[in-house]
């Protein structure tokens, strides 16, 4: 007998590089693909299907057909059968401004657009730098200004007249430039080799994250004073801003350090190498990376910091949600809420979803390992 | 021996001097009595089984690592727990990691120009001068504006070099500079060290690049369980190794 024959070949070539083959991409392609792929999926989208038939014709009555658009007391809605959208016309300036003073609106216009334009350009990665976030401490200064008055001739305005979008915009970027910094340096201070930074910021996260808003709302608007001597008072408003800045940096500070945690340990030794200081080596090698990590999250606190400034409504304060309540106490119109808090629903979820898109395309680069 | 002049100098004996250095890791004794100096301008290649500390021994040499007993004089700086001893000897000491440790989220440029700007406070435009003259000398001048993520691992470790580079250090440390790389990409990193050897650098390196260690070791040192078992020039450490253990080790890395 011989050795075996041998069973191994390969084939040596010279393949010339091309582009992938063609995935077919035509509608009814895809339609198979995603709604008829098997009998399963089927019946899933004939349900689905029959659903919407049944549903969209009698929205559609409701919302556009047989609605009001206009009736400057109401009188109109009375007697239609679908939506009175005249609701939204009429009370539109409650709704917005609260009681901020008629005549003064156009300051709270200046701050709406300077918070959502600063927001937009904060979007730009190639802006991203320290200096935006001094950007933001200005921003603050000066819609502090336009909304408080009493210099530069503008008439003074107590903030017990403040209201509506202002007011919750105010509110949360007060959160959000308040409690980012504040949560970074609890994340910090929770990873410090030094007992007493350690046990403070582990005593304060883990308090506030025990305890609802709502409570510390209340600690902040009824409970506070009462520990403070006669003579000082602190603004209403600012004190509910404090709560909600503690409360957001609370949880922000467990976000910042998982991604603290994410950070190699190479990291940290090549830092030290090269000579850098810790302050050096955390705000220019470590938070950087950190903060890139836990965007997508941090973005899920920021978008619920939006909606939880719904809850000053119940310390008395007007936001948009609450200045809404208030406008549709006018007994014309009380039986029209619906349709006003549509319009409230529409104005929050517009603020949500682009945070939350913009979140998403940040994830996507992030996955792509994009540096920016 | 310099003990008892009291002095931190230790005169001409060693640009770096470690004396009955132990450390422990909890209750793990990592580093036993060790006893180590290298000459100016001398380069020292530590080799020895994975675990065997001889990263740590030098981590401990630019206080990435801090050692419980003994001393470490560094250029006339003994480590203590003096920050600004720690820092003078980490201007003075390059170090090259196995795994590079580049900043992922600056560019090749600022990977270099970081450490002198914030720690030496040199000016930005001389900083940038001197990296691309150092860039230059690793051959990948071209990639300056690059991210490290772009790179391959060889360009990676020779950016490293590069940084390290950038303070003018008088002692380099390299630990397993070419253990995390592609067998190609290997000659380039040790290539770029040999350029630094005929320079007349100090370096203590750790490797197991044995072919690279016989070439240009003043001094081979072999280490197991925490301890230096054998210190010897390389011609006599590689043919007649004294110690039963060295034998085994090279025995093990040295055939196939």
């Amino acid at each position: 007998m011989g050795a075996p024959a041998r069973i191994s070949t390969a084939v040596p070539v010279a393949a010339p590089r091309r582009p992938p083959p063609l995935r077919a991409r035509s509608i009814s392609h895809w339609l198979h693909a995603n709604l008829f792929s098997n009998a399963h999926n089927t019946v899933l989208t004939l349900l689905c299907l029959v659903a919407l038939v049944m549903a969209v014709p009698g929205i559609v009555r409701w919302a556009v057909l047989d609605a009001v658009w206009t009736s400057a007391d109401g009188e109109a809605c009375r007697t239609a059968l679908g939506a009175c959208w005249a609701v939204v016309g009429e009370k539109y300036r409650l709704i917005l401004f609260g009681t901020f003073p008629y005549e003064e609106r156009w300051r709270g216009w200046l701050v709406i657009a300077l918070i959502i334009g600063l927001a937009v350009v904060s979007g730009f990665r190639r802006f991203w730098s320290w200096y935006l976030f001094l950007a933001w401490i200005a921003v603050l200064v000066v819609v502090l200004v336009l909304m408080l008055g009493g210099v530069f001739g503008l008439r003074r305005i107590g903030t017990n007249e403040w209201g509506g979008l202002p007011l919750t915009l105010l509110l949360f970027m007060g959160t959000v430039v308040g409690g980012f910094p504040l949560a970074i340096v609890l994340a910090l201070g929770r990873r410090s080799r030094l007992p007493v930074i350690q046990a403070l910021s582990i005593g304060l996260i883990e308090i506030t994250r025990g305890v609802p808003l709502v409570a510390v709302l209340f600690i902040a608007s009824v409970m506070f004073p009462l520990f403070l001597p006669g003579e000082l008072t602190i603004d209403k408003l600012l004190r509910a801003q404090i709560g909600m800045i503690v409360f957001f940096a609370a949880y922000a500070a467990e976000v910042v350090r998982g991604g603290l945690q994410a950070i190699p340990r190479g990291q940290y030794d090549a830092a030290d190498a090269i000579g850098l200081s810790y302050w050096q080596s955390t705000s220019r090698i470590v938070l950087p990376q950190a903060l890139r990590v836990v965007i997508p999250a941090l973005m899920n606190d920021i978008i619920r910091a939006f909606k939880n400034t719904t809850f000053v409504s119940i310390i008395g304060l007007f936001d948009v949600l609450g200045a809404t309540k208030a406008a549709l106490e006018d007994p014309r119109w009380i039986r029209f809420a619906p349709e006003a808090y549509l319009f409230v629903f529409a104005l929050y979820f517009v603020f949500c979803l682009s945070m939350s898109k913009y979140s998403e395309s940040v994830e996507r680069d992030l996955r792509k390992g994009r540096n920016f | 021996m310099p003990e008892g002049n009291g002095a931190d100098r230790t005169g001409a004996d060693g640009i770096v001097e470690l004396r009955v250095v132990n450390k422990w890791f909890d209750d793990f004794h990592v580093l036993r009595d060790i006893n180590l100096t290298v000459g100016r301008g001398e380069k020292v290649v530590i080799c020895g089984p994975s675990g065997s500390g001889k990263s740590t021994l030098i981590r401990c040499i630019n206080r990435l690592e801090e050692h419980q007993e003994g001393r470490i004089v560094v250029d006339g700086t003994e480590l203590t727990g003096d920050v600004r001893a720690i820092e003078q000897v980490r201007r003075r000491v390059g170090m090259v990691f196995q795994q590079f440790n580049l900043f992922p989220h600056l560019s090749v440029m600022e990977n270099l120009t970081l450490g002198p700007v914030l720690a030496a406070r040199t000016a930005q435009s001389a900083a940038q001068s001197r990296a691309r003259e150092l860039l230059e000398r690793v051959r990948i001048a071209d990639q300056a504006h690059k991210y490290p993520g772009q790179l391959s691992g060889g360009q990676q470790q020779r950016v490293a070099i590069a940084r390290a580079l950038m303070m003018r250090p008088r002692v380099m440390l390299f630990d397993e500079p070419t253990s995390a790389l592609d067998p190609e990409m290997i000659n380039e990193v040790l290539d770029v060290m040999i350029q630094l050897v005929e320079e007349g650098m100090t370096m203590i390196v750790v490797t197991h690049e044995m072919g690279f260690a016989r070439r240009v070791a003043d001094l081979m040192v072999f280490m197991d369980d925490g301890e230096i078992v054998e210190a010897a020039p390389p011609e006599e450490f590689f043919t007649r190794p004294s110690n039963e253990r060295t034998r085994a080790f090279l025995s093990q890395i040295l055939t196939h």
